[in-house]
């Protein structure tokens, strides 16, 4: 049997799967160990953020597979809509305090402001979300809501394109574009957070290194 | 900028470089896990959620039915809100601008709409064996549109000047025959069949609301009930939903601009706060490159409280 040792460059697969592995610097994709420095609670909501959203998709795809209309005739139905809502509530909550945080450490630092922008781009998209799911409801909220907010999306000419009042159209979104969009967002942030890890505090020194 | 004065600006060690201690992501993960669960669980059980039912036409028309002819007499007049409100609905305004930016007009008629004859004729003409209506739409439809105007802004006139809006009390007048299509749309509203009318005129699967919501919204009573649950625009509504709810706090930025002038008195509103927002998001997730807002972490030094040692 031969083999043949096709240069990376040569083979897409290869160049592919070369270029994925320097991604995440070895053993950090799913680190034992964490800076020294990291000790205070506030580092939980990153982690908080993610389990809300875990809950936020699971309600939604159980509200999802059993029909748009279910939760309003169905005690069930509507329980599961509840804990929708809450993990949603619960999601935002803490991706604020999660945000404040590494804003007051600044986390951009160290070549980390790609893992900002994404995270802030998540933050802004979630905002969308939550919005397209107030207008699918299909009951008083949804009514009172899109008629409001039509005025601001008319103002600045996008209205045809993103009709609040098309609750066919602001359902698809919500259940389909923007959590992809958003989960898309989320994994590409978790990627850059464990490629640079977690800044360090303000004028810290490494070992070895010197100022 | 050169690589060495990105450097002196941002001397941020590599975090890998630092002493690290035991860290266990996976058990910090299933803890979180379970404890948002089961705070999810214990609030959904506590508080549930909000499922005020959506109104219906019928609704309207057996608790507010003068509102119900009066939208229809403006629908038909052309003053109605939809009828005048300009893009994406119709060319009767030039819509709100952005400083010397007319972005509603830019968007264009995208969604085109004749609020005369979409939302009030088009539905009524579905009716058959009700002579006095069809009669009524065949003059309608025989007229002049000036004359059409004519008759309908004279109606919704006396209407407006009737006690409690009453069509019943209307001074006598020459309204041609929208006194009868008004009616006659109160009695298709109470029906229950007026918002399938709407939204299945042209497809069997309707998923697209936007002419039923427009009329709903061009009526008083929508916003006369949203109003008392505390959801009006200089209620903070944008933010709150039905019942004692937390709604959306997240947008409490983008509805405080709508309590405080310039924004509030502006017949450009919407476009001011949608303008000021999108500058501030913009601001927001390009920070880590605004000179003075990307040191203001380090002055502020609330990070002593994060890294304590």
């Amino acid at each position: 049997m031969t083999t043949s040792k096709a240069p990376s460059g040569s083979n897409w697969t290869a160049a592919t799967r070369e270029r994925l592995s320097h991604v995440v610097p070895p053993g950090q994709l799913l680190p034992d160990r964490q800076p020294a420095y990291m000790r205070s609670w506030i580092y939980v909501f990153g982690v908080a953020c993610l389990a809300a959203l875990f809950y936020v998709i699971a309600s939604g795809v159980v509200l999802a597979v059993m029909g748009a209309a279910w939760w309003h005739s169905s005690s069930v139905g509507h329980f599961v809509n509840s804990t929708h809502l809450w993990s949603v509530e619960l999601f935002f909550m803490f991706m604020v305090m999660h945000l404040w945080a590494k804003f007051f450490m600044a986390a951009w630092r160290g070549r980390r402001a790609l893992t900002w922008i994404t995270g802030g781009v998540a933050f802004i998209g979630s905002i969308g979300t939550a919005f397209t799911g107030y207008l699918s409801q299909s009951n008083f909220d949804s009514q009172w809501i899109s008629t409001q907010a039509k005025d601001g999306v008319n103002s600045v000419g996008v209205g045809p394109e993103f009709n609040v009042l098309n609750t066919g159209q602001m359902l698809l979104l919500h259940i389909s574009v923007l959590p992809l969009l958003i989960g898309l967002l989320v994994g590409l942030h978790i990627i850059l957070v464990r490629r640079h890890g977690v800044v360090p505090p303000f004028d810290a020194v490494a070992p070895g290194e010197s100022r | 900028m050169s690589g060495r004065r990105k450097a002196r600006a941002d001397q941020t060690p590599d975090s890998h470089l630092f002493p690290t201690r035991h860290y266990d992501l996976v058990k910090e993960m299933v803890a979180a896990t379970v404890v948002v669960g089961l705070l999810t669980v214990v609030l959904a059980a506590l508080f549930s959620s909000p499922d005020r039912k959506a109104l219906t036409m019928a609704n309207w028309a057996e608790a507010a039915p003068a509102d119900v002819v009066a939208t229809a007499a403006a629908e038909l007049a052309g003053t109605s809100t939809s009828a005048a409100y300009g893009a994406p609905y119709n060319k009767n305004d030039p819509g709100q601008k952005l400083g010397p930016l007319p972005l509603q007009r830019a968007g264009g008629v995208g969604l085109k709409l004749d609020s005369a004859a979409d939302l009030v004729i088009a539905p009524l003409s579905t009716r058959t064996g009700d002579a006095p209506l069809t009669a009524a739409l065949a003059t309608w439809k025989g007229a002049s549109e000036t004359q059409q105007t004519t008759w309908a802004g004279s109606y919704s006139d006396a209407l407006a000047a009737a006690p409690d809006g009453d069509p019943a009390k209307v001074a006598t007048g020459d309204y041609g025959p929208v006194p009868v299509l008004s009616s006659s749309f109160l009695t298709l509203a109470a029906s229950g069949s007026l918002e399938g009318l709407l939204t299945s005129g042209t497809t069997f699967y309707a998923s697209d609301q936007t002419r039923p919501l427009l009329l709903l919204a061009d009526g008083a009573y929508l916003e006369d009930q949203a109003r008392a649950d505390h959801l009006g625009g200089d209620q903070w509504g944008m933010m709150n939903e039905t019942g004692n709810y937390p709604g959306q706090p997240w947008m409490w930025l983008y509805t405080f601009w709508y309590q405080v002038k310039p924004f509030s008195t502006s017949g450009n509103a919407d476009a001011l706060v949608w303008g000021v927002m999108a500058v501030l998001t913009v601001a927001f997730i390009f920070i880590p490159f605004i000179p003075g807002v990307r040191s203001l972490p380090r002055h502020l030094r609330v990070h002593r409280l994060i890294w304590r040692q």
